[in-house]
């Protein structure tokens, strides 16, 4: 065994692990100790180093065929490792400001990015659930930070609940595919598929737990009181860092596992459980008054969106849901980014979208890029909104799936609605009552800034004369 | 011989389940849930399980239980009342929702046995702990590690979720 | 002699048992444990599995699914004592302040 080139293959998630127990005993020896902190965003820029440094390598099993690295799966993890370097940045103003800056929540956000990482780059049933069970504890405990509030330990309890009920199923699953075929390895599974009904029973009981993680309709349940009661930073964290890797982990199951098996038409299942969720997340969206579960119906819609470039079932397909997944994160870290800043101040309850109006102005920055992420989020062009939902709705049409293709331009136009709704608010109403904003700090603004200048360059990228992102996740 | 110890085994689990499910009482159900994992130990022996037929009961009755019954003596959870009687619609999709997994898990099982007839002859050797260990800290290194990693996580995060007092930092 | 799919009945039938208690019962200490009874009739197909077409793996993924079970039930039980704190009941049909 090559135990060194194993470690290299595991190295994002190595430092992100250890960084945790540091901040752990950090914890342990000087509670509330700042240094806690900068460990955990020095850790994270050198795993996201490490990360995009393994960009470009071919795929290539470590850990005796427990893991891939490399491919697709090296950009999987620069997802995740931007996601949460970046909420990261974004929480320690948001949770100083509501009195719960614990520095166990940064030990819980290093482990689960450590789970999010064995995850997305799993190779084996086992090591898949192993890293998909480590980030859901991690995300419960997080959903339950603000306990003293029923609120809070309310949206714990059905996060947790539901998300152990469809642990089993997903259990469940995996151990049928492992009857059907006597190996637990994905690449195994996949070399020894068969149109066994016992096969097919754990690929759908598989799936079924694969689709309640990233909240597809009609799984979706707990997503928006969970996403509401928890606090908005690690909201934006749960909402794309944890998809990213749920959906990195689908593109390898389903590439590898599950290739073409008579009587398992596995693509037009997820591409009605795609039709179902943007319909049906755009639609509730509309009518939600508070911005937090605006925002969590409109990722219900994002992961409909996603399942899109799956169920067309090519690697042009698959290479859109990577860059649509990239997408998505930088933008929806951003909008959640400047929803906690509103929140922040404690004159008005701020998750309300009545209480926005007039703050466009008031505070103009925020105001922009509240507007800019809101703008790309609906996938209005120039930003990378509109890139990322061209590359899948291409790949769908490319695969003969125009109708897929249709229902989701259509309900992304829907959704256009409830963006600009909340623009209308900042811009276009006068304020209710005089309310002191908080100026946000440095650090806060600067990765805000970051995220939108992401958000414009990959949205202009495309049509610039060198080779863009796209091309780079199409090689792997 | 073996047969007949099986289906005591395989009634003692069936009943206890549901026994656990009907069981207006917590501490009862938490009971029987013992009583199940305790015979399912029993068929991981008839399994030439070895090492998870002691695990489970390591594992799950010995610790897992505990903490649930500590947990219910804590919280001094009351009996309910009334188990049968609100929400018939909710009991009838419950019902049909089961019975749908169990149709499908039978039907889909059906062709089992002739796939495979018996027990593997070499399972004596290999459900043993020496083979477990061997195959624990070679091939299956990663997840055992991440075993720890989910471990610590889920110990600090439940004394986070659990304390009481709000520290100040 | 006994046949794979005796086994394999057994545990369907515990897991259905299980999903029936997740969505009837009211207390949520009760729904965790029927869960735990899902968790072990997969944990009793796995080992099944694992003898039947004799070699390991399906062994150790039970191991790994204790672990799992049992971090679960740390950090579940611990929010239930959470809930509990805020309000005074584990029965889930009154802790409703989420909606739509």
């Amino acid at each position: 065994m090559d135990y060194l080139g194993d470690l290299q293959a595991f190295l994002p998630g190595i430092i992100t692990a250890v960084a945790g127990l540091a901040v752990i005993t950090i914890e342990a020896l000087k509670s509330g100790h700042k240094s806690a902190y900068w460990v955990t965003s020095f850790s994270l820029i050198v795993a996201l180093f490490f990360g995009i440094q393994s960009l470009g390598t071919p795929l290539q099993e470590a850990f005796s065929g427990m893991l891939v690295h490399g491919g697709i799966a090296a950009f999987g993890n620069v997802i995740i490792l931007l996601g949460t370097l970046f909420c990261v940045f974004l929480s320690n103003d948001y949770l100083e400001g509501i009195d719960h800056n614990y520095n166990e929540v940064y030990g819980m956000i290093l482990f689960a990015t450590s789970g999010m990482i064995c995850l997305a780059g799993a190779n084996d049933l086992i090591s898949l659930f192993l890293g998909l069970e480590t980030m859901s504890i991690c995300l419960y405990v997080m959903a339950g930070l603000i306990k003293n509030e029923k609120q809070g330990a309310e949206g714990a309890l059905k996060y947790f609940l539901l998300g152990a009920f469809s642990t089993g199923f997903l259990l469940y699953g995996a151990a049928l595919l492992y009857g059907a075929t006597g190996t637990t390895s994905i690449p195994g599974i996949g070399a020894a598929a068969s149109s066994d009904l016992l096969f097919l029973a754990g690929a759908a009981l598989l799936l079924i737990g694969f689709l309640f993680k990233v909240s597809a309709v009609p799984f979706h349940m707990w997503t928006p009181d969970v996403y509401q009661a928890t606090p908005t930073t690690l909201t934006a964290y749960m909402a794309t860092a944890s998809k990213a890797a749920t959906f990195m982990a689908m593109i390898l199951v389903l590439s590898r596992a599950l290739p073409s098996v008579e009587g398992l038409d596995w693509q037009a299942v997820l591409s009605v459980v795609a039709i179902i969720t943007m319909i049906f997340g755009n639609i509730i969206a509309l009518v939600q008054d508070n911005i937090k579960r605006m925002l969590a119906y409109s990722s219900i819609a994002h992961a409909g969106y996603a399942l899109v470039g799956l169920s067309a079932a090519t690697p042009e397909g698959y290479s859109a849901v990577a860059f649509y997944l990239f997408a998505y994160t930088i933008m929806n870290v951003g909008a959640f980014g400047v929803v906690a800043y509103y929140e922040r101040n404690k004159g008005l309850d701020f998750s309300d979208v009545n209480n926005l109006a007039g703050l466009g102005f008031k505070k103009p920055m925020m105001g922009v890029m509240m507007s800019l992420f809101l703008f790309s989020l609906a996938g209005i062009p120039p930003f990378v909104g509109f890139v990322g939902k061209y590359y899948v709705f291409a790949a769908a049409i490319n695969a003969n799936m125009v109708p897929l293709a249709i229902v989701g331009v259509l309900a992304s136009a829907a959704s256009v609605y409830y963006y600009l709704r909340v623009m209308v608010y900042l811009y276009f109403r006068e304020a209710h009552k005089e309310t002191e904003m908080i100026d946000a700090s440095f650090l806060y603004k600067g990765a805000l800034v970051i995220l939108a200048l992401l958000t414009v360059y990959y949205g202009i990228e495309p049509i610039l004369p060198f080779g863009g992102l796209m091309e780079l996740i199409t090689g792997f | 011989m073996i047969v007949y110890l099986f289906i005591l085994l395989a009634v003692l689990a069936i009943g206890s389940a549901l026994a656990m499910v009907i069981n207006k009482n917590v501490v009862n159900s938490a009971l029987f849930l013992v009583i199940n994992m305790v015979s399912l130990a029993g068929i991981y022996l008839l399994l030439n399980a070895q090492f998870l037929a002691v695990i489970q009961i390591l594992v799950y009755a010995g610790a897992i239980m505990v903490l649930f019954l500590f947990v219910i003596m804590l919280l001094n959870v009351e009996d309910e009342e009334k188990l049968f009687d609100k929400f018939r619609v909710k009991y009838f999709l419950a019902f049909i929702l089961g019975a749908a997994v169990v149709g499908q898990i039978f039907y889909s099982i059906a062709g089992v046995t002739d796939m495979l007839p018996e027990i593997s002859s070499n399972m004596a050797e290999i459900g043993t702990v020496e083979e477990a260990g061997d195959v624990l800290y070679t091939k299956y290194l990663l997840p055992f590690e991440m075993t720890a990693i989910l471990l610590t996580a889920a110990v600090v995060g439940a004394l986070m979720v659990a304390q009481y007092k709000i520290k100040k930092g | 002699m006994l046949e794979i799919d005796w086994f394999l009945g057994i545990s369907a039938i515990m897991f259905s048992i299980g999903i029936i208690g997740v969505l009837i019962r009211r207390n949520a200490v009760v729904i965790f444990m029927c869960v735990e009874l899902m968790l072990n009739a997969v944990n009793l197909t796995l080992v099944s599995f694992s003898s039947f077409h004799g070699n390991i793996d399906g062994q150790i993924f039970v191991f790994f699914a204790l672990a799992v079970a049992a971090a679960e039930a740390v950090v579940g039980l611990a929010i239930i004592i959470a809930i509990f704190r805020n309000n005074l009941t584990v029965d889930v049909t009154e802790i409703n302040l989420l909606r739509w």
